[in-house]
């Protein structure tokens, strides 16, 4: 543990430009937590929202993406071991992260090429040197994946089991003293007795539904024993073209889809929120030109606004890289930068609809009192309209965030997207795509994308209906 | 009507001059021509002459916004922002910068994209709503809540899947199809068979829930109610009532959209080799041929100014109630 800490003093902290964002964004929703939790009328909608079973499983599988895109996201440069004359400290070109270490195995293991799930050998034949002199065409054994086996076709499917099994059990025990802790926690912030509560929990009789996030969570906790027993002697998801694992590449993606996801909206919003309400408050020429602003970015087709605006930042980057000191850095403001234009091409639709519903406020008697009292324009805006439209950016924010994830994907097809170099889903079907027409099929990199993808949309979409059916009161009158 | 029309149709003109204005900041003025030209030959060995010659070839070695070298109109019409921007109002593409006219590019890429947009906006419609009455139909019993999950997870799996499945299946397992690629006459037909169905079974899950909601939000109105207590079937109800009122927003809707089925789809088309202009926008952006961009972009909003007349016009043929104001 010393060795840990002395080791963690000699890191130099990079704070890339999104990291900042994303630990601003941490720091609000905390807030917003602690805010929520105080107010009854605010805590009601979203306890409606935990209390659907499809709202808690989500949130939990939501909850585990984030915490690996949290450890991605703190940022440091190591020391190299050479010093300067006057023993200066130089540090390594290359940005690592929390994450990297945790998976530095991972990262460092790299095969020579392509190479499938399991395998101890080489995806392509090459010729090989036996040791008596003769050579002869032959799939390699991989250097990392099985390489612990003596005979990989004997020992291989046994060695996997035993390891599988070996691993499920890791996370049976520690899901267990999980779930009876948390038990724990709910009988004494109830103030039950602790078998009454297991009990509870157990037929699923609890306000909450937490037998479902013990459930979910209980999967979670067997996938990830499963791959950290698996993943540090097999390339479980196998290797990419450069040899690289692609189990690494998946987990390091996640950062990428949540910023898109998040930070493009956190950039929109300001606009959207005070463009919106003056609108549709003060009318007039404000509104024509507020909607003459919204119709005109809108008019242009988003892939082309985007391309266009992403071809001219790449022209900018390349005629100046001595803004840059990494090439991280570099990354890092393309990502940023495709997430304004993205929240630029975006922010339209919440403007319109929070102008429509400014404009319904406006005439509301309670804002007409306000007026009639003399209070200043800016103040009914923010104490009285604002609250009460809330609800709408909520909703529209977790609806969009599937949306965004699922467009980082296009845009890197399309060559528009995040950086080259920096991970992401998009990035890996763009690179594994033009691998179909080999024989066998290259399928890993493009399965493990489409599945990571997947399960992070899937689960963005059923908290996104859960959140709507609170928030929305014409959904809630209908009930 | 008439004066309804021409009024609109003032009110896109401010419009569409913002587009270009914007266009032409954006490829102009935040970077300069020498950027782009610097770009294009490559960040090493780039001499002044070469980036001048490069300049010289594509008309941008003229000033901005105003020639002082020149005399009366020249002084106006001899810059980069007449040249290449204010011309566009006239449809006049230009050259790109690899030196194709661009114009005739775009009415020739036209036909292809129409052929694949066609069928998948009318058989897209025609599956979402019938997926949609299905539902409906079903309503609260496990069919419409196994539907629901079912559609939620089809709208979260990723559109390249769709693609990339659908050419792995049908197109290199079973051959049923070509994988990619395109021809003129009948025999575009068997090339767009794929990527019709599988932009289809794409559009069903967000689409069919959309519409489910629009149809069931319908169904909770009053003249539903007294339809059923007049005694006639569910059938009639759905097909005769909700539906025939539901299609209001769907039609409108999908108005806005038909002018847009010109510019094809970037992906679908690129993915299938077919040799519409969504794929010509692709290959301009891998290319970085700021001419194309540029005149897509402007022939998207131009189109999408379009849309939104079509639909304030049909919202007043198919809704009388909606006054023309």
């Amino acid at each position: 543990m010393p060795e840990t800490l002395t080791y963690l003093a000699t890191l130099k902290p990079v704070l890339l430009r999104t990291d900042a964002l994303v630990f601003l964004l941490v720091i609000a929703i905390g807030g917003f937590v602690f805010y929520v939790r105080r107010h009854v009328h605010l805590r009601e909608p979203w306890q409606r929202v935990f209390a659907r079973r499809s709202g808690m499983a989500a949130a939990v599988v939501l909850s585990a993406f984030v915490a690996v895109g949290l450890l991605d996201s703190v940022h440091f440069r190591e020391p190299l071991e050479q010093r300067g004359n006057d023993g200066e400290v130089f540090y390594s070109v290359e940005v690592l992260s929390l994450l990297d270490l945790a998976l530095r195995p991972l990262k460092e293991r790299s095969e020579k090429t392509y190479s499938a799930p399991f395998a101890t050998h080489l995806y392509a034949k090459e010729t090989l040197e036996l040791p008596d002199g003769s050579k002869v065409r032959d799939y390699p054994r991989l250097l990392y994946g099985g390489a612990h086996l003596g005979d990989p076709e004997h020992e291989r499917w046994p060695d996997i089991l035993q390891r599988s099994s070996q691993g499920l059990i890791n996370g049976t025990v520690a899901w267990l003293i999980f779930a009876l802790l948390w038990v724990g926690l709910l009988a004494h912030h109830g103030s039950r007795p602790y078998g009454w509560m297991l009990r509870q929990v157990v037929a699923g009789r609890t306000a909450l539904p937490w037998r479902t996030m013990l459930v979910t969570a209980g999967m979670i906790f067997l996938a990830v024993a499963w791959a950290m027993e698996l993943a540090p002697h097999y390339h479980i998801f196998g290797t990419d073209k450069v040899g690289q694992d692609v189990f690494y590449q998946t987990l390091k993606s996640v950062r990428t889809a949540l910023v898109i996801g998040t930070l493009t909206t956190l950039v929109m919003l300001p606009f959207a929120l005070v463009l919106g309400i003056m609108a549709g408050y003060f009318r007039g020429w404000v509104d024509d030109g507020i909607q003459y602003l919204y119709t005109t970015l809108n008019s242009i087709p988003g892939v082309l606004l985007i391309a266009s605006a992403v071809l001219m930042l790449q022209v900018y980057i390349d005629t100046h890289p001595e803004l840059f000191e990494t090439a991280a850095e570099r990354a890092d403001l393309r990502l940023l930068f495709l997430c304004i234009i993205l929240g630029v091409t975006s922010w339209t639709t919440l403007c319109r609809l929070l102008r429509g519903e400014a404009m319904k406020l406006q005439g509301v008697e309670y804002v007409q009192a306000a007026v009639a009292f003399g209070v200043r324009d800016r103040r009914i805006m923010s104490r009285h309209i604002l609250p009460n439209v809330m609800h709408i950016v909520l909703i529209t924010v977790v609806l969009d965030f599937s949306g965004l994830v699922l467009a980082e994907a296009i845009l890197s097809y399309v060559g528009v997207g995040v950086d080259p170099s920096m991970h992401s889903w998009g990035n890996m079907i763009n690179s594994a795509r033009l691998e179909m027409a080999r024989e066998p099929m290259v399928w890993w990199s493009l399965l493990a994308a489409f599945v990571f993808m997947f399960v992070l949309v899937l689960a963005a979409n059923l908290l996104a209906d859960a959140v709507r059916d609170a928030f929305d009161p014409r959904l809630r009158r209908g009930r | 009507m008439l004066a309804y029309i021409v009024r609109r149709l003032l009110y896109a003109v401010p419009i569409l001059i913002g587009v270009n204005l914007l266009t032409f900041l954006l490829f102009f003025v935040v970077n300069t021509p020498d950027d782009m030209a610097r770009m294009h030959l490559g960040m090493k060995h780039v001499t002044p002459e070469a980036i001048e010659q490069w300049k010289a070839d594509r008309g941008y070695d003229k000033p901005l916004l105003y020639n002082a070298q020149e005399t009366g109109m020249g002084r106006l019409t001899e810059t980069i922002f007449f040249e290449k921007s204010v011309r566009l109002f006239a449809f006049q593409f230009g050259r790109s910068d690899a030196g194709r006219d661009i114009g005739h590019d775009i009415a020739q890429r036209m036909w292809p994209s129409l052929a694949i947009a066609v069928p998948i906006l009318v058989f897209g419609l025609l599956a979402n709503i019938t997926v949609a009455l299905l539902l409906v139909f079903f309503r609260a019993t496990y069919v419409d809540a196994i539907g629901v999950v079912v559609l939620v997870a089809l709208m979260s799996i990723s559109a390249l899947f769709y693609i990339i499945a659908g050419q792995y299946v049908i197109g290199k397992l079973l051959h049923l199809v070509p994988i990619s690629g395109y021809d003129g006459g009948w025999q575009a037909l068997k090339f767009i068979v794929l990527p019709v169905a599988v932009a289809v079974l794409y559009g069903i899950g967000s689409g069919s829930r959309w519409y489910r909601t629009l149809f069931l939000e319908e169904a909770g109105k009053d003249y539903v109610r007294t339809a059923r207590a007049k005694g006639l079937g569910e059938r009639v109800v759905l097909l005769r009532h909700i539906l025939k009122n539901a299609l209001i927003p769907i039609l409108t809707g999908v108005v806005v959209l038909l002018p847009l089925l010109f510019m094809g789809s970037l992906v679908l088309e690129s993915f299938f080799g077919i040799p519409g202009l969504g794929s010509y926008t692709i290959d301009a952006i891998r290319a970085q041929d700021f001419a194309i961009v540029r005149s897509m972009v402007f022939l998207g909003s131009v189109l999408y100014i379009i849309g939104l007349l079509l639909t304030d016009i049909s919202y007043t043929l198919v809704d009388p109630r909606v006054r023309l104001s």
